[in-house]
């Protein structure tokens, strides 16, 4: 049937090209080869570019230079940088998802309760939403800056304050709704004039096609050749689609990279985070987290005196919590904040240490004299509980033939430090640049060696993140004496050891890309 | 990247002698018609992959029986095709391809010397660089372009891109390869040589001959012929390897000998230019070099770089002087 089409399309192709030869015969100098691939933009934007109005049109082959696998942040994020770039804003993209708040332009009501699902957002990762676009969109909406941090464990017997004067920064970071990120970048990516085609809808399959096994089929009718640098992807409501290059930004389940047979590497920890809003009666501005022997209880301000919770446990203690009333859970939630499982940590140890290593931490930061603080109390839910299971998926590859993985569906991490999203925006930003730099050496955006570099980049940087996430859940896990000790010695490590508290800072807001070394 | 250039090497000097013959032995009305034909060659050629049924040189001439090996008919083979020779064909084109088979070497070093042309033309010919076709409305020749490596992103730029190379198996797979993609299939690719370009009396805006004049015979006369397809005001790029005791190292010990990335005996230590030499043939030829770097490569990171280091390999881009014809 795909053969049939193709040589549809291909006849077509001709008998349309033949006038178009005539003309330029006729035209002096000037015009020339890149007429043919205008002409063919042209004979591609008449078909499918109108945007809202032809959202839902069926068998029309489109061709494009990108197509992107789901329409999520990470996906339209990398739309946003496309279209932000001089050089890639000239691409056609097509961005498949059946998610159908891709097609309308909704409005996020301010009022409305916060929705748990939320992402810190680092920095670096607001930078990029400055350089897009879309950040204003972030500020009109909720959405809390914090620049403090507390890290404290169950033991009592340190803590690690987080200042971003340590670095002479204004945040640390921001909590941001997933939906406001989410629409952000979508009212970006439909302010730009961006040549972009939404396809409401799933992929179902995705040929790729070799060089060689395309020229032998389709001798001697050459003409065919065309579609040999492409990809034809199907979707379930019958849509058919080339593209050059397929970026898989479908998620940690990504079929994408199913299709290209992509292998991964990873395992469920045997554990479920509950995520839920929760109210204060103060407004909270730190980022709070404490390592529980369960696993870590986050707390993170989204304002208006919401906090949003990630509290990791093991799968039966989650479905109890899941399940008890309201008050017993805020309880429970207090508990484990403040006086569950073990006492403060000792404020009044700092002087003692502070007197004994003076040398050692002679240029202390302003943070190191902070006084360990207890979190604002929870007065209330503010949303329902979410449970999800942790797991640890990273993708041997992030490209083959015409095919490259962002976000999730490369790497799944922990959602400890909500690093996540980040990382997948660093993949976005980078994909664009490597993509960017193709185009101005002229390569093929769709070859192996162009997306081995993005590869190349990425892959380090996103593998030592999952490594210390990986790190920090293991060695929370054990309640071990000598372990508890170790622990206890790493906080105030990173209390009081500037260079490293300054190192920790950097790197975790994605200032830098190495932990230590750089 | 060297074994095409030697073969190229080797053909062109058949050919040159085959084409003067042949040149001689052209009938008054052949060369009548070959004017006709000249006018339309000068004329942009916007789709260059179906046959040129319409070109007069095309048309049946029986007095001229040695016209496809003389490389007068432009496209000799494209009414030949057939399946089992494509196929094979097309199995080469995958090596010339593959970016980590035996043409590894020009690929990692590919991009580095588009960067530089990019950067070049786009100042002497006031182009935008920030744009993703900064070539559109230039006309270059890729004088040796063996597979079309280099031919592909200056099309993908958007110029109007002619591919010469005198191995007729080269021109075939750059053009089965650059028929994949709607944008290079506008690439004309034919086998034939600088010399029989320059008495076609073709002109274009670029001449670019990358890693091709260590290989020629005569590298004044080969700049000459560079000289003479260069129009007015134009611009043409040469690449090759220096004569220095470095280059004797790498390029010659350690690049075929060691890590056998080259075939042996690819190179001839003695045929190659020092970068004054170059600068001196091309000032002869009326061509003053504007700018010259080096490249160099990165054994960590395998990547090629642009530097000032001259001592391998290196670029020069040189302008035609304007009182020359």
């Amino acid at each position: 049937m795909y053969r049939t089409t193709v040589r549809k399309i291909a006849s077509n192709y001709n008998t349309l090209r033949v006038p178009k030869r005539t003309l330029s015969n006729d035209a002096s100098a000037g015009i020339s080869s890149t007429n043919s691939a205008k002409f063919n933009s042209a004979l591609l934007a008449c078909s499918t570019f109108q945007e809202d109005e032809k959202l839902g049109m069926r068998n029309m082959i489109g061709q494009y230079d990108i197509a992107i696998v789901g329409g999520g942040m990470v996906g339209i994020a990398f739309a946003c940088a496309l279209s932000s770039m001089p050089l890639t804003k000239q691409l056609k993209v097509a961005i498949i998802d059946s998610n159908p708040a891709l097609g309308r332009r909704d409005c996020i009501e301010k009022t409305d309760l916060p929705d748990p699902r939320v992402s810190t957002v680092t920095p670096a990762t607001i930078s990029f939403f400055k350089d897009v676009g879309a950040w204003d969109y972030v500020q009109q909406n909720r959405h809390a800056f914090f620049d403090k941090m507390q890290v404290w464990d169950y033991t009592g017997l340190g803590y690690t304050r987080y200042n971003a004067r340590d670095v002479g920064k204004e945040i640390l970071g921001c909590v941001v709704e997933n939906k406001v990120l989410h629409a952000s970048l979508l009212s970006c990516l439909q302010k730009s004039d961006f040549h972009k085609t939404i396809y409401p809808s799933r992929l179902t399959s995705m040929a790729l096609q070799s060089h060689s096994k395309e020229v032998e089929s389709k001798l001697p009718g050459a003409k065919l050749c065309d579609h040999g640098s492409f990809v034809k992807l199907d979707l379930s409501n019958g849509d058919s689609l080339f593209a050059k290059l397929v970026v898989g930004a479908d998620g940690a389940k990504s079929y994408v990279r199913e299709l290209a047979g992509l292998k991964t590497t990873g395992w469920n920890y045997s554990q479920n985070a509950i995520i839920c809003t929760v109210e204060h009666n103060v407004e909270n501005q730190c980022a709070w987290q404490r390592f529980l022997p369960t696993g870590p209880i986050a707390l993170l301000p989204i304002g208006d005196r919401f906090s949003n919770i990630v509290w990791t446990m093991s799968p039966k203690e989650s479905s109890e919590r899941k399940t008890m009333n309201e008050d017993d859970f805020v309880k429970a939630v207090n508990h484990a904040l403040d006086y569950g499982y073990g006492p403060h940590p000792q404020s009044s140890s700092v002087s003692n240490y502070g007197d004994r290593l003076s040398w050692l931490i002679a240029d202390m930061t302003s943070s190191s004299k902070e006084c360990f603080e207890v979190p604002p109390k929870v007065v209330k839910i503010a949303s329902e509980r979410m449970v999800f299971p942790l797991s640890l998926l990273h993708s041997n590859d992030y490209a083959s033939n015409r095919v490259v993985l962002i976000g999730d569906a490369a790497h799944t991490v922990h959602p400890l430090a909500g690093q996540g999203v980040n990382l997948g925006f660093g993949d976005a930003t980078v994909l664009s640049k490597v993509i960017s730099d193709g185009i101005s050496i002229g390569s093929d955006i769709g070859e192996i060696s162009l997306l081995r570099k993005f590869e190349a980049e990425r892959k380090p940087a996103n593998i030592m993140m999952m490594a210390l996430l990986d790190g920090f859940q293991k060695a929370y896990t054990v309640d071990f004496g000598p372990l508890n000790v170790l622990r206890a010695a790493a906080f105030h490590a990173a209390q009081f050891i500037t260079p490293l508290k300054k190192n920790i800072i950097s790197y975790a807001t994605g200032e830098q890309k190495w932990p230590l070394f750089s | 990247m060297a074994s095409k250039s030697l073969k190229l090497c080797r053909a062109l000097c058949n050919n040159t002698q085959h084409g003067r013959n042949i040149f001689l032995a052209l009938s008054a009305s052949r060369a009548s018609q070959r004017i006709q034909r000249r006018l339309f060659s000068n004329d942009p050629q916007p789709d260059l992959v179906d046959p040129p049924s319409t070109s007069p040189s095309e048309k049946p001439q029986s007095h001229d029986t040695r016209r496809n090996e003389g490389g007068a008919g432009r496209r000799p083979f494209s009414s030949s095709l057939n399946d089992v020779e494509l196929a094979k064909f097309s199995a080469i084109a995958e090596t010339w391809w593959d970016p980590v088979g035996p043409f590894k070497p020009l690929h990692a070093m590919n991009p580095t010397r588009v960067s530089f042309i990019r950067s070049a033309l786009c100042r002497h010919f006031r182009k935008d660089p920030s744009s993703a076709k900064p070539f559109e409305g230039l006309r270059i020749v890729d004088v040796g372009c063996g597979g079309g490596i280099l031919s592909e992103p200056l099309a993908r730029m958007g110029a109007t891109v002619v591919g010469i190379d005198a191995v007729e198996k080269n021109t075939k797979i750059a053009r089965l390869h650059a028929e994949l993609d709607p944008v290079t299939s506008s690439i004309e690719y034919c086998c034939t040589t600088a010399e029989k370009l320059v008495e076609e009396q073709r002109k274009f805006d670029a001449v670019i001959a990358l890693e091709v004049i260590e290989h020629v015979a005569d590298p004044a006369e080969f700049c000459k012929s560079l000289a003479a397809l260069t129009d007015t005001n134009g611009a043409t790029v040469i690449s090759t390897i220096n004569r220095s005791m470095r280059s004797y190292a790498t390029a010659i010990v350690a690049a075929e000998y060691l890590l056998h990335w080259l075939p042996r005996g690819t190179h001839q230590w003695s045929s190659f230019l020092t970068p004054e030499e170059l600068v001196l043939i091309l000032q002869r030829a009326s061509i003053s070099v504007q700018e010259i770097a080096g490249f160099v490569y990165n054994p960590l990171t395998g990547r090629w770089a642009l530097s000032d280091d001259l001592s391998v390999n290196f670029i020069a881009f040189g302008t035609k002087n304007m009182n020359s014809q």
